[in-house]
């Protein structure tokens, strides 16, 4: 198939139909209300489902109710929405429900605005609801790149029977790109027989399955804690995805960036370059799990003096960063936020700056 | 002569853990009769609540959800727009349905969604230890309402049948009760229509039904009886609503 020119809004919506997902429930919110949109017409094409919810709490519902039952479904919204379904999610991940939430963020605390933002790490990577669980959390840096982590989510889902979040910003919701849909093969969830609340005579077994997450002795909900952690666990070793660039160069300084913001860093490093100026540059593409030993690498290179997460946000990953370069040279933030992006031009500048303010650094060689 | 009386099939042998004279008991074994009756277990998708009921799926054998407070209707909505061939019931407390579920539970109705909800109305916060719920009568004395629910303040208590029966979108609506045998007749035949309307895939249905509570209104079950017959009863009028002939429609 050739390519062809999508909103990316929309192409989430199509790369859903063609994962195999046929049940979108959604509340409208901008900047992603075209997912609905799209949907709303194009789901009656496939013998699926669309429904638009009374509020995002009943939507992250609407989504447990379909997934327990063994079917496969997915929501997306923005920001204020996703703090309304966070109780949901907080009872799918506790359930163990592979369901898959897609964010495209906006700017917060608060209604905030409606311009592209990553204010939302925090939230989908450490929790957002209540309780130890994770979300596997990807980040697309473009509309190409979301049409395929849509794709992938829902197997990868199925795989640990845990929710799946895409963690979008408005830009790529908004934006138009050349795309083309890898040919997929249509799968169903595995095993659901084992787990979904799917009837009896559907699975031809007189024992009924039971999708809860109540467990109220202690050492029956430690144990089940302990196997979500095994799941998370799990995760690091077998799920982590990382885009490296320009890191075979000799570096001072390194970027960590993802989505949006690290299609810009790519320019400003590319600039550089030409400047005669070396900036490598790790991207997580899963936020959750970590790139932890790829950043702590890249940190550790002889010559790499200063380590800088730049963000569309106050520095939330950059808490992460941190924690992965554990102490092997400095680690700074540089962003804006609110709907403001960063250009290539204040990148460079602030790397520049950063470069000089930590000359004193040996980096990895002390 | 043969057996006219016995265990419902779809029923456990497990002791229920509900407090003597409560009636959650008698509602599962009608629920229980019911989808015995009607030969329905096989496709049945029960929602367990957040209250007293949660563990109803140890009492009655089919497939369950366990909810979230006040969820359940959206995830009943979830399961039968993907797979409408199943029957899928929601049972829930008052605290749950007229409180914070509220919302869920009027927009199920209002879509006419094909389900059916057991609404087990006692006029307080049962599991949590017998708070005042938007049921909770005029001047009833809770835990939360210490001197007696104080309707300037809080408002009247909310009768769910009536609101729900004002919703343009044809649905079957009762309000029942099991505080004495003549009654648990009247409310089995409800439940199994409810159930009906479903499996024809007519209408979203609903039974309310007024309850007792003796543990947490400090009353004898048999005080708690007299307490709900002429109390309760005066304002939670027993009778069909709306049924989805009587409605006009559109």
């Amino acid at each position: 198939m050739g390519k062809i020119l999508m909103k990316g809004n929309e192409a989430i919506g199509e790369a859903a139909v063609r994962a195999g997902c046929l049940s979108y429930f959604a509340y409208p919110i901008t900047p992603q209300s075209e997912v609905s949109e799209y949907l709303a017409r194009r789901m009656p094409e496939v013998g699926g489902v669309f429904l638009q919810g009374e509020s995002e709490v009943a939507v992250s519902y609407m989504i447990f109710g379909a997934v327990g039952c063994g079917a496969r479904a997915f929501t997306t919204s923005s920001s204020p929405g996703i703090s309304l379904m966070s109780e949901g999610i907080s009872y799918i991940a506790g359930a163990e429900l592979p369901a898959v939430f897609i964010n495209i963020q906006r700017g917060g605390p608060g209604l905030g605005g409606i311009l592209p933002s990553q204010g939302d790490y925090f939230q989908s990577t450490k929790g957002g609801g209540h309780g130890d669980y994770h979300l596997m959390v990807m980040a697309p840096a473009g509309v190409q790149e979301a049409v395929e982590m849509v794709m992938m989510a829902f197997p990868l889902a199925e795989k640990y029977r845990n929710p799946v979040m895409i963690l979008g910003d408005g830009l790529i919701g908004q934006m138009m790109e050349p795309i083309t849909f890898p040919d997929h093969l249509r799968t169903e969830p595995p095993n659901k027989d084992e787990w979904a609340s799917n009837g009896m005579d559907t699975r031809k077994s007189s024992k009924p399955n039971l999708v809860k997450s109540l467990f109220l002795d202690p050492k029956e909900l430690n144990a089940h804690n302990l196997l979500l952690k095994a799941k998370y666990e799990r995760m690091k070793k077998e799920d982590v995805r990382y885009e490296p660039y320009n890191i075979d160069s000799d570096y001072q300084i390194l970027i960590v960036s993802y989505g949006t913001m690290s299609r810009v860093c790519k320019t400003a490093i590319d600039n550089m370059k030409e400047d005669g100026m070396e900036v490598g540059m790790i991207r997580p593409q899963t936020l959750f799990p970590f790139p932890e030993a790829a950043i702590h690498d890249a940190a550790s290179k002889a010559g790499c003096r200063v380590v800088v997460s730049i963000e569309m946000s106050v520095g939330q990953m950059v808490e992460d960063v941190e924690r992965c370069v554990r102490g092997k040279c400095p680690v700074e933030w540089y962003g804006k936020c609110g709907g403001e992006v960063p250009t290539p031009e204040e990148i460079a500048g602030a790397v520049r700056s950063l470069l000089e303010k930590n000359a004193g650094s040996f980096g990895a060689k002390y | 002569m043969g057996r006219i009386f016995r265990k419902p099939e779809v029923m456990t042998d497990e002791p229920t853990h509900y407090c003597p004279g409560c009636t959650h008991g008698l509602i599962h074994r009608l629920v229980a009769e019911v989808i015995d009756e009607l030969g329905i277990r096989g496709r049945t998708v029960g929602i367990a609540p957040v209250g007293c009921a949660v563990f109803i799926y140890n009492y009655i054998s089919v497939d369950f959800q366990e909810s979230a407070h006040g969820r359940a209707p959206a995830m009943a909505t979830g399961i039968k727009r993907v797979r409408p061939d199943l029957i899928v019931f929601t049972y829930q407390g008052d605290g749950d349905l007229a409180s914070i579920g509220i919302a869920e539970i009027i927009h199920a109705a209002n879509r006419g969604e094909k389900f059916t909800t057991i609404f087990v109305n006692n006029a307080v916060y049962g599991m949590t230890g017998g708070q005042m719920a938007p049921t909770t009568m005029p001047g009833q004395r809770t835990t939360t309402s210490p001197f007696g629910r104080k309707v300037e303040e809080v408002g009247m208590p909310i009768k769910i049948a009536e609101l729900l029966s004002t919703i343009e979108t044809p649905g079957y609506i009762t309000r029942q009760t099991v505080i004495k045998p003549k009654y648990i007749v009247q409310a089995k035949k409800a439940i199994k229509k409810a159930f009906k309307y479903q499996m024809e895939g007519r209408c979203f249905s609903l039974v309310e039904v007024v309850s007792i509570c003796p543990t947490n209104w400090g009353l004898t079950p048999v005080e708690a009886v007299k307490w709900a017959e002429e109390t309760m009863l005066s304002y939670y009028k027993l009778g069909d609503c709306k049924t989805p002939d009587s409605h006009k429609g559109v």
